[in-house]
């Protein structure tokens, strides 16, 4: 009555059907995206500094547009005093981000296609060119 | 006290042969208080400041229609927003998007018709846009809150709250809104060099209309169309503070006579034709 062999095989059969889909990923783990800044408007600066510090950008642009959508469109304020330096930006996706991050393909998305979101801002805001003829 | 079913049901009855309503009862225990409280709500409704405190802006449009009947085929301004700010050429009228368009005095002022009209007016086109009302009945209606008046009188689209549901469109006695029933950038296919890379365009399942390029206020500029038309040197267009005793719409309209559309509305709007 004790089918301690059977039993086992089972078990085993199980464990590695079990466990194929972290099995079968294993060594080949994505790269995290490395995003692009060779663009010729950041070239130019001589502090290579985005609108806030690196890390907010990194961790928080999603919210951080969306206040400067609101602070635009619905406070009328379309200047953007940085506290990163003191310096002046339009508040604009079109003629600030997409000025210095012309890359968007190298830049935007690749973080995005990783991380699979798709913001759906791109239905009206128009790429920059650069990006669509890469397209 | 404990009162039965049946004395319930009368006293409801008898209350509502009275008419004794939710409001009526209101009216009874604190006189006047409903109707102040409904009117504060009324005026921030419509993005008024607080009672008694004006506005130091609010901005307008005049268009002096004897000017612009001279320059009969003139599009200029409605090229210049549509260029602007993407606006597609649909073609089909019934889908078209307009922000800016021209049309006859008889249909802008069909109140206006007396038997004989002016011939010099008759059949004569002259542009329209949306009247950036004082009331405007759009944002009243509006259930997100994508439509809204700012403090400078300007009526806003914020196209990221917009879920197309055209209730302002029903609204709006002026048929200054367009839902855009497809894609605007289909109409762009092959011509994308005509899109203006500084503005967005709009999507599937949105309602646009004329918000007097606020983009371009912020920088000190005036709307599109006027700087189109004072570039042809024909300035039918003026635009300008109404607040401001000595801005040039208000000197204008201290001069000329000066008609809004469907002024019986009461939606008091900010457009002002010259004629
Ligand atoms: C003046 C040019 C400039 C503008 C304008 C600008 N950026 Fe940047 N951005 C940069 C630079 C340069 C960096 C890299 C900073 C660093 O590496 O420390 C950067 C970094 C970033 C990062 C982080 C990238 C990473 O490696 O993690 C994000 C996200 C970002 N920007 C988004 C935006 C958005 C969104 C806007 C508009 C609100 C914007 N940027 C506007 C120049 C700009
Ligand atoms: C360092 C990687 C990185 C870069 C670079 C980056 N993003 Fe993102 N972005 C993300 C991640 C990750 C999310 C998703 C965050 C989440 O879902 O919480 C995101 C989300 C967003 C969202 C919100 C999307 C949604 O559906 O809610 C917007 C908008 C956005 N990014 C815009 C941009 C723009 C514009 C740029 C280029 C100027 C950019 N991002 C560059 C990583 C990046
Ligand atoms: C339905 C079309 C539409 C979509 C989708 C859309 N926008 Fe916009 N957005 C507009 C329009 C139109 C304006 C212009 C308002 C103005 O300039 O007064 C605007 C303005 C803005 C502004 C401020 C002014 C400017 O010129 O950039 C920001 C920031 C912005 N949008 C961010 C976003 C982000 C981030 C997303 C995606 C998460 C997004 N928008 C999606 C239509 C859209």
């Amino acid at each position: 009555m004790y089918d301690l062999n059977k039993i086992l095989v089972g078990l085993a059969i199980f464990l590695l059907f079990f466990t194929f889909p972290i099995l079968y990923g294993m060594g080949s783990a994505v790269p995290a995206p490395k995003p692009k800044l060779d663009t010729p408007e950041i070239q130019k600066l001589t502090d290579k500094k985005c609108v806030e510090d690196t890390h907010f950008m990194r961790t928080s642009h999603m919210q951080f547009l969306n206040y400067w959508r609101d602070k635009a469109v619905r406070e009328d304020q379309r200047t953007y005093d940085s506290k990163l330096n003191g310096k002046k930006y339009d508040i604009s996706l079109q003629n600030t981000c997409m000025k210095c991050h012309s890359n968007k393909k190298d830049f935007c998305d690749s973080c995005h296609t990783y991380a699979s979101v798709k913001p759906y801002c791109w239905d009206c805001h128009i790429e920059p060119k650069a990006a669509k003829e890469s397209m | 006290m404990k009162a039965s079913r049946r004395e319930f049901l009368k006293l409801a009855g008898v209350s509502a042969l009275f008419g004794l309503g939710a409001n009526a009862a209101f009216e009874l225990l604190t006189p006047g208080a409903l109707e102040a409280s409904s009117e504060v709500a009324h005026g921030a409704a419509h993005g008024e400041a607080a009672e008694g405190v004006q506005a130091a802006t609010r901005w307008a449009m005049v268009i002096d229609v004897r000017k612009c009947i001279l320059q009969e085929d003139c599009q200029d301004c409605v090229l210049a927003c549509n260029s602007t700010h993407n606006i597609p050429t649909v073609g089909n009228p019934k889908e078209e998007i307009k922000w800016i368009w021209k049309d006859t005095f008889e249909h802008l002022f069909p109140d206006q018709h007396s038997q004989y009209v002016d011939e010099g007016l008759e059949g004569k086109a002259f542009p329209v846009m949306c009247n950036h009302c004082q009331y405007p009945p759009c944002v009243r209606v509006c259930p997100t809150k994508a439509t809204f008046k700012r403090p400078d009188g300007i009526v806003m689209m914020d196209m990221h709250r917009c879920i197309g549901c055209r209730f302002c469109m029903a609204a709006c006695p002026y048929g200054a809104r367009s839902f855009n029933w497809r894609d605007p950038r289909k109409y762009f296919e092959g011509k994308e060099a005509m899109l203006n890379p500084e503005q967005p365009t709009r999507t599937k399942g949105v309602v646009e209309k004329c918000t007097f390029c606020p983009e371009r206020l912020a920088k000190g500029l005036e709307p599109a169309c006027v700087e189109a038309c004072k570039k042809r040197k024909s300035d039918c267009l003026i635009f300008g503070n109404l607040n401001d005793p000595e801005s040039e719409v208000r000197k204008i309209l201290r001069k000329r006579t000066s008609i809004r559309r469907k002024p019986e509305l009461g939606t008091q709007p900010s457009v002002f034709f010259l004629v």
